[in-house]
């Protein structure tokens, strides 16, 4: 098997097996361990996997001061700087908030992301030209993913909640404007599968993505397709008791957990799917999330020129200065005639 | 000057490993920020922990059900495809009825049946708050069936169904 094929076919072989387990384990009538069991557990290993990983971030020292400047740094008075420049090369703590701000909310330099191309000139091979140009798609699909998947999630807080807090009931609403079908189709859960088929093709199309494409990369998308997918099965197609499926989630919340007989087995499926990624999450690339607060090529503001970083792990050097090296050979470099700062 | 081990070449020894000090580096930042993430992701948990949360109870007790003898006690379809699938069966029903006026409804068995909410299912389901709204408010769905389909108003109904 060539690189692709064993980096992108394991993870979907992975995949489709979870999807057997839950969908055999149900059919062993182990509704308890995929309904209540294995959620505990998988919550569990993401807080504590996501904590232990937060605070053995925060507990390694950042030697050097190294903030990204993208933009005109602070300086004379007389050089201009826009808000776009105060914001990508932050002059103090406040800025590098904002910065981390847009950077998190709007995915600022993804946004800022370019395409080299060479622009091959038919006639006169001499003229053509290696173009920057900025490169969108990317953004875009990420943006649409990133939110639509925050607003699928936050709608699923109808299943956890009793009595349902009134935004949530807001947020479905807004996102089934549409009125099309029955149940209304959500918007966020179409765009949200749409947008990670587009990251997965992004990845399996450009020759240089998939070439640097791992297992790792392709796995949570597929998994989250996946996670995509059952769910709009289950809501449009093949139907279960959503009542009994609340009852469950109502349960596991309220740590009282009850298993209603009567869910069907796609329910299972796409349960134990989101307890994979929860579980998953701590060990993998999705720790961007957590990691993008950490990043100090963001969250340090750009004010090397006047504020010394010391680096936390300094201590004392033993210099070897020219005093010293004098006192050493002073004796020989007199006799050699060479001048000497101090004579004895 | 202890040394660590063998970091020695021919200038020699060279300098200590760095000391990194264990210390969690801007505590307050950190443990801030991870309390406002779990306070943010278990808030809207907090309300029922530890309770036990009243399932839904639709009730069959009308009249009209109890009415029926025992082994007529069943609705159109069995009761495990109605709880799943009876909001895509009320909309079939109602394409079927404006789009063909059509209001026969051959159910899983080949019996025949009205198509009709207001005269068939709430015949019998008249209990609105105490059936339908059981699941539908548990669940927080908001279907709008009673936009037009609802007791008050099913003289009204009944009287554009004659026109």
């Amino acid at each position: 098997m060539d690189f692709f094929k064993r980096h992108f076919l394991v993870p979907l072989i992975a995949v489709l097996g979870l999807i057997a387990i839950a969908y055999l384990g149900v059919a062993a009538n182990l509704q308890f361990v995929f309904g209540v069991v294995i959620p505990y557990l998988a919550v569990l290993i993401f807080f504590e996997g996501l904590i232990y990983r937060a605070i053995s971030w925060a507990r390694s020292p950042v030697p050097f001061k190294i903030p990204s400047t993208c933009a005109q740094v602070k300086s004379l008075p007389w050089i201009k700087r826009d808000l776009a420049d105060k914001l990508d090369n932050p002059e103090n703590k406040w800025w590098a908030m904002g910065r981390m701000a847009l950077e998190i909310l709007a995915f600022r330099s993804l946004f800022r992301n370019t395409r080299t191309t060479l622009l091959r000139h038919q006639e006169k091979p001499e003229d053509s030209r290696l173009i920057h140009w900025s490169y969108k798609w990317l953004w875009l699909g990420a943006l649409a993913f990133h939110y639509a998947f925050l607003i699928v999630i936050l709608r699923h807080i109808r299943f956890f909640t009793q009595p349902v807090p009134h935004w949530v009931t807001a947020l479905a609403e807004v996102d089934g404007f549409v009125q099309f079908y029955i149940p209304t189709v959500y918007i966020t859960g179409v765009l949200m599968v749409v947008a990670l088929l587009y990251l997965l093709a992004r990845r399996i199309y450009t020759p240089t993505l998939r070439y640097i494409s791992l297992a790792a990369d392709y796995f949570p998308l597929l998994l989250i397709i996946s996670i995509g997918i059952t769910g709009i099965l289950m809501r449009y197609f093949y139907k279960v008791d959503i009542a009994a499926v609340k009852q469950l989630a109502v349960g596991l919340a309220t740590l009282k957990p009850v298993v209603p007989a009567g869910i069907g087995s796609i329910f299972y499926v796409h349960l134990f799917l989101v307890c994979v990624l929860f579980a998953y999450f701590p060990f993998s690339k999705l720790m961007h999330a957590p990691g993008v607060f950490f990043s100090p090529t963001r969250n340090l503001p750009g004010d090397n020129r006047w504020n010394l970083h010391v680096n936390p792990w300094n201590y004392p050097v033993k210099f070897h200065d020219y005093m010293h090296q004098e006192d050493e050979y002073r004796e020989a470099m007199i006799e050699a005639g060479l001048p000497v700062e101090k004579e004895k | 000057m202890e040394h660590n081990g063998n970091y020695k070449n021919e200038f020699g020894w060279f300098a200590d490993k760095p000391k990194v000090p264990r210390k969690l580096f801007h505590a307050k930042a950190v443990v801030g920020g991870l309390l406002i993430f779990l306070v943010l992701v278990t808030a809207p948990l907090w309300r029922n922990l530890g309770k036990v949360v009243p399932a839904p109870d639709p009730k069959l007790n009308t009249q009209a059900i109890l009415a029926l003898p025992e082994k007529d006690r069943v609705c159109v379809e069995d009761t495990a495809f109605m709880k799943a699938n009876h909001m895509r069966l009320l909309v079939d029903w109602r394409d079927e009825v404006v789009r063909n006026g059509n209001r026969d409804y051959i159910n899983s068995k080949g019996k025949r049946h009205l198509a009709s909410l207001s005269n068939n299912c709430m015949e019998c389901h008249s209990n609105k708050s105490q059936f339908c709204d059981q699941c539908h408010n548990y669940v927080a769905v908001a279907p709008n069936c009673w936009g037009c389909h609802w007791e008050k108003e099913k003289k009204q109904v009944a009287q554009t169904e004659a026109k």
